[in-house]
């Protein structure tokens, strides 16, 4: 299992050919509690850079952008009741969905964990 | 001048502290020539006597219901408001507040807004409803591309019998979205076969509930129908004090409910301010547009209420709101909410009754006149007459002896001859008998 | 008129009971608890006295209501204690200075309510007949002109209901005029700084929005502008003044930029109040602007509404405006609620006329004022604002170098290393007795705080209002972080969790199933 980042503060962890999405702590953080999120449904296929999910605080509102290609095949549906995980727990049972790798090279265009932490590192 | 404190002084004192000679200084930002030298060409102040009398002049030139017979409906409806709304709506903590944004100094808006919320829905049958928009005609065009977002499809079949200047509204609100109107012919009393239009594009059908002519259908059945294609029915009531008489939309199963909430506190006013209703299911609450008032608790846990779900509004998603409204009909919700507190349940339902029963009983009286047919079998507190000769004529003739007589369907419908002769008349419980007897008795003379 | 940094919407940071003694009823003093009426009223109780009706064949078709519906009825002295109660919950301008930016809180005449209230003017019905409401259609008439001369543009389209339905007319005025020319363009620009209705009224009108960035000096960058400009781009939706309470310097060259690639000036008019009666948008290169009446022309806010949006129009766009409009004719004025032969109107806004009640209110205040008195509304709103600029500026963090216009634009800098935050030093306000200012808006400084005095305020009010401000900012700078985060201690509320609301939306009030109560 290998833990990608994107620069749009989103992890996928990699397995076989699903990849579990989420976003990322410091993503969270940023945002503040989060009160809602507005997930794909399963089956919907997506290009990489698409607009996949919305997540929201009370004052805003950000758009997640899917960091790979490929076709939605689970999303997390505690988080429609339970927002908060996204806070409490966002590389855990924060998670968004799951999706299937339509194409494996479009990892290599995304950060690693060292990698991700000098980006944030750079932001501040 | 009454209404500006700055004494001459204050003003070069304050010029002094902020460093500029004059005035003009702080406008150096403007282009020269953009400037103006000289005041526009408008007359000066007035003392408040003489603002009374330019609009007394106004006012004498127009004939108010409550002076004459009167019978015009059609969507703004001649009710009695209590005396304690019109107080109570002119208070400054209501008046001149602006909208909640601070809940901590705002839960006298905030608490009445939930109020409001819960009669509207109440009164739709339906689980929730926003805190208004600005009238009925545009909540009727918020709700079509509801449907829309909702079902993600885009057809949208509206109902012949929908009030036509709602219909021109729907027109404009989709007319640079990617939905396509169908669009049915009034029928003033046959059935509409609506299903007919609807396929597995359509996202919404739009219906009058009582129709624009005035009658009473049930769309139990439509609703079934719809739900099996997972399109939406949207009703629209333009006088919401008929809910207080027939089944409510939700019973029959509508998805969207809008509606004009003018009939309850808020006057005829010329058209407007109104009061838009808007109620939907708890499952689309995420696509309402407009603002939404929620219950919460403070910091010591005490019950308070703010404006929540706000990631739908403009003011934080932008091109991506559900709507672009907002400001919206707030003291109209207010007025609607104080009068409707002072109805209640069993106030309500009888002043839809003695609407009802005077409607019935003009109804009966009109039968003894010759050359008009009354046209709907159903009706609540306003139905269609056809006449021997047209109707805006007779309207007209009507207004000679004092009388309103109600509203001539070709003002809506000029180019259809077939409607030339339609009257559509409104009684509300503002109507006595004795204006009912004048109505018939210059009827009679007019179409003899 | 707020937006958000990252601002804490919870209530962990909020302070411990304020009550040393808890009270019987909840109340403190005049600050009494007020249950919903659903609460205190029932379905059998009723503030009305209605005449019985005798016994009658209905027509409802069998469509009756059976179900309760469940509405709760008062009494009158009940009805008019609950509200009441609830109005003294409200800040409002009659109790105070009410400084939010870019609303325009001002002083609302009570001879405008009583002139909406002329039985002649407020029981006259959209649709009676043309020939009973001549003065009526007068007073639109007149109101029309009053609102072209001040604007020196040549029409009017009266009947939008707000300022947001006033950006819809405009731009849909604007697409017509642009496919009548067998124009398709796609694009609309709009600052950084624009109101949140201009993106979402452009993508309405099936616009894609382009922002242009800001310049250091707070106003529409130019350069980045015209790179923006082609033949693509529809109209550019322009605020002046703009939305940090500046005037767009730049102003003419931006309308020729604009029009040179063929596209429209829409401005967005909420800041009109400014320089009314001292500017007029036609002499600007404006092809379509809304006015807000509730703002420039002190129609009241009314907890959120009614407002008017009238859009004035160039002699290009006026072809194309909406129905229904008020025709002088040589012996009556007409209504035209139809497309006449050959017309090109892009339809109705509407259904009837417009906001007529809020056309009273406006015209009254207008006349109230005259051309002399327009003209030092403006003026005196842009001293007022100077005034509290130049006073605040060493104290606080101006973002911009004045003058400004009609509002003073500050952000949070002069907080930095206090831990208190522009939402802290906002509800701190609220205990000093005031309405905080508009916060984190425009996004274009960090924390922004937006003052507008207005008009309506003595020297004597604006001095205090300073006043405060300094004592709160010495306070910050002091230490005394409690104070601030844990304000306002003094309100009916302390703060409010919105994350919970929003988290599960509790919306309307439901009756509580028996035995359910228990279980809690």
């Amino acid at each position: 299992m290998t833990v990608y980042f994107s620069e749009d503060h989103e992890w996928i962890s990699v397995e076989g050919n699903i990849g579990t999405v989420g976003i990322t702590d410091y993503a969270q953080n940023a945002l503040g509690d989060i009160v809602f999120v507005e997930l794909p449904e399963s089956g919907e296929e997506f290009a990489k850079g698409d607009e996949v999910a919305v997540v929201e605080s009370v004052k805003a509102a950000s758009e997640i952008y899917s960091p790979v290609s490929g076709e939605i095949t689970d999303i997390n549906k505690e988080l429609e009741d339970n927002a908060s995980l996204v806070n409490t727990s966002s590389d855990g049972d924060g998670w968004f969905f799951k999706i299937s790798i339509a194409d494996e090279s479009e990892l290599k265009e995304l950060m690693n964990a060292s990698a991700y932490k000098a980006f944030i590192g750079g932001l501040e | 001048m009454r209404y500006l404190p700055l004494s001459t002084d204050d003003r070069a004192q304050m010029l002094d502290t902020i460093g500029v000679k004059n005035i003009n200084d702080l406008f150096v930002d403007v282009p020269k020539h953009a400037l103006l030298d000289d005041l526009v060409d408008l007359p000066l102040h007035m003392t408040e006597m003489e603002v009374e009398r330019n609009f007394a002049v106004f006012a004498a030139r127009n004939i108010p219901a409550g002076s004459v017979p009167f019978f015009v409906g059609a969507g703004a409806y001649h009710h009695h408001v209590p005396s304690a709304v019109d107080y109570q709506i002119q208070r400054g903590e209501f008046l001149t507040a602006y909208t909640p944004y601070q809940p901590e100094i705002s839960q006298g808006t905030l608490q009445t807004l939930y109020e409001f919320q819960t009669q509207v829905a109440q009164l739709t049958g339906m689980d929730v409803a926003n805190a208004s928009m600005y009238d009925g005609s545009t909540a009727c065009g918020e709700a079509a591309l509801m449907a829309s977002r909702v079902t993600k499809k885009n057809k949208i079949v509206i109902s012949g019998n929908l009030h036509p200047q709602y219909i021109e509204v729907v027109k404009t609100a989709t007319k640079y979205t990617d939905d396509e109107i169908i669009l049915n012919d009034p029928t003033v009393n046959k059935k509409e076969d609506l299903l007919a239009n609807v396929d597995e594009e359509t996202s919404c059908v739009i219906v009058q509930y009582p129709d624009f002519f005035g009658n009473i259908n049930d769309y139990s059945h439509l609703a079934e129908k719809l739900h099996e294609q997972n399109a939406l029915l949207v009703v629209v009531t333009t006088e919401v004090v008929s809910l207080g008489a027939i089944k409510s939309p939700g019973e029959m199963g509508a998805d969207i409910v809008v509606g004009e909430g003018q009939s309850i506190g808020n006057g005829l006013s010329f058209g407007g301010p109104y009061v838009g209703l808007f109620a939907t299911r708890q499952q689309y609450v995420r696509q309402l547009p407009g603002r939404l008032c929620g219950e919460t608790v403070d910091a010591d846990g005490k019950r308070g209420y703010v404006l929540t779900l706000s990631t739908r509004e403009q003011h934080i998603r932008r091109e991506k709101a559900t709507s672009n409204i907002c400001t919206n009909a707030g003291l109209c919700t207010l007025a609607f909410t104080i009068h409707m507190t002072l109805l209640g349940e069993k106030g309500l339902r009888q002043l839809a009754k003695i609407n009802h029963a005077s409607a019935v009983k003009l109804a009966g009286m009109l039968k003894e006149v010759d050359g008009l047919k009354i046209l709907n079998d159903t009706f609540f507190n306003e139905f269609t007459v056809k006449l021997n000769k047209n109707a805006a004529d007779v309207v007209e003739a009507l207004v000679e002896q004092d009388v309103i007589a109600g509203l001539p369907v070709s003002r809506m419908y000029p180019d259809r001859p077939e409607l030339a002769n339609d009257l559509i008349i409104a009684v509300t419980e503002t109507v006595s008998e004795d204006d009912m007897c004048i109505l018939v008795s210059e009827l009679k003379e007019v179409l003899k | 008129m707020m937006n958000n940094q990252g601002r804490p919407t919870g209530v962990e940071n909020s302070g411990t009971p304020s009550q040393k003694y808890q009270s019987f009823t909840g109340s403190r003093g005049l600050s009494q608890v007020e249950g919903l009426i659903y609460e205190i009223g029932d379905t059998n109780r009723s503030g009305v006295d209605l005449p019985e009706v005798d016994d009658f064949e209905n027509r409802l078709g069998g469509m009756e209501r059976n179900q309760e519906i469940g509405l709760a009825g008062l009494t009158e002295p009940e009805a008019m204690r609950h509200y009441t109660r609830l109005s003294r919950k409200n800040y409002a301008i009659d109790l105070g200075l009410y400084p939010l930016g870019s609303c325009t809180m001002k002083h609302n005449p009570r001879l405008n309510e009583k002139m909406a209230r002329l039985p002649g003017l407020g029981n006259i019905h959209p649709l009676q007949p043309v020939s009973t409401v001549q003065g009526a259609l007068d007073l639109i008439d007149t109101l029309a002109h009053w609102l072209k001369t001040l604007t020196g543009m040549p029409a009017v389209a009266m009947s939008p209901k707000a300022g947001a339905h006033g950006e819809l007319c405009g731009l849909m005025v604007i697409r017509a005029a642009l496919e009548a020319r067998g124009d398709a363009r796609s694009i609309v620009l709009a600052p950084e700084s624009a109101h949140g209705t201009n993106p979402a009224t452009a993508t309405l009108c099936g616009y894609k929005v382009k922002p242009i960035p800001a310049t250091k000096d707070g106003r529409v960058n130019l350069a980045a502008m015209k790179e923006a400009l082609g033949p693509d781009v529809a109209a550019i939706m322009v605020t002046n003044p703009n939305t940090c309470g500046l005037f767009e310097r730049e102003i003419i060259e931006i309308a020729e930029a604009v029009h040179a690639v063929g596209g429209y000036f829409y401005c967005d008019g909420a800041n009109f109040n400014a320089i009314v009666g001292k500017v007029r948008p036609g002499d600007l290169g404006v092809d379509a602007m809304h006015i807000n009446l509730h703002k420039t022309f002190s129609t009241p806010h009314g907890g959120g509404g009614p407002g008017a949006g009238p859009v004035v129009l160039s002699e290009a766009l006026a072809p194309f405006a909406p129905l229904p409009y008020v025709v002088a004719g040589e012996e009556s004025f007409e209504l035209v609620e139809h497309e006449v032969k050959g017309g090109q109107s892009f339809g109705r806004m509407t259904a009837f006329h417009g906001q007529m009640g809020m056309f009273i209110r406006a015209l009254a205040y207008m006349m109230s004022h005259g051309a002399d008195g327009l003209a030092k509304v403006a003026e005196d709103s842009v001293l007022n604002a100077n005034y509290v600029l130049a006073s605040l500026k060493d104290v606080m963090s101006a973002s911009f170098e004045g003058p400004c216009m009609h509002e003073a634009l500050f952000d949070d800098r002069f907080l930095k290393d206090t831990g208190v935050s522009t939402l802290d030093f906002a509800k701190a306000m609220i205990d000093e007795g005031y309405h905080p200012m508009t916060m984190y808006f425009p996004l274009v400084v960090h924390g922004a705080m937006l003052i507008e005095p207005t008009e309506s305020e003595s020297k004597q009010s604006v001095d205090q209002f300073i006043g405060m401000m300094c004592h709160l900012v010495e306070k910050a700078k002091a230490g005394e972080k409690e104070r601030f985060t844990g304000a306002p201690h003094n309100a009916p509320l302390k703060r409010l969790d919105e994350t919970g609301a929003a988290r599960k939306p509790v919306l309307r009030w439901t009756p509580q199933i028996p035995g359910e109560e228990a279980a809690e």
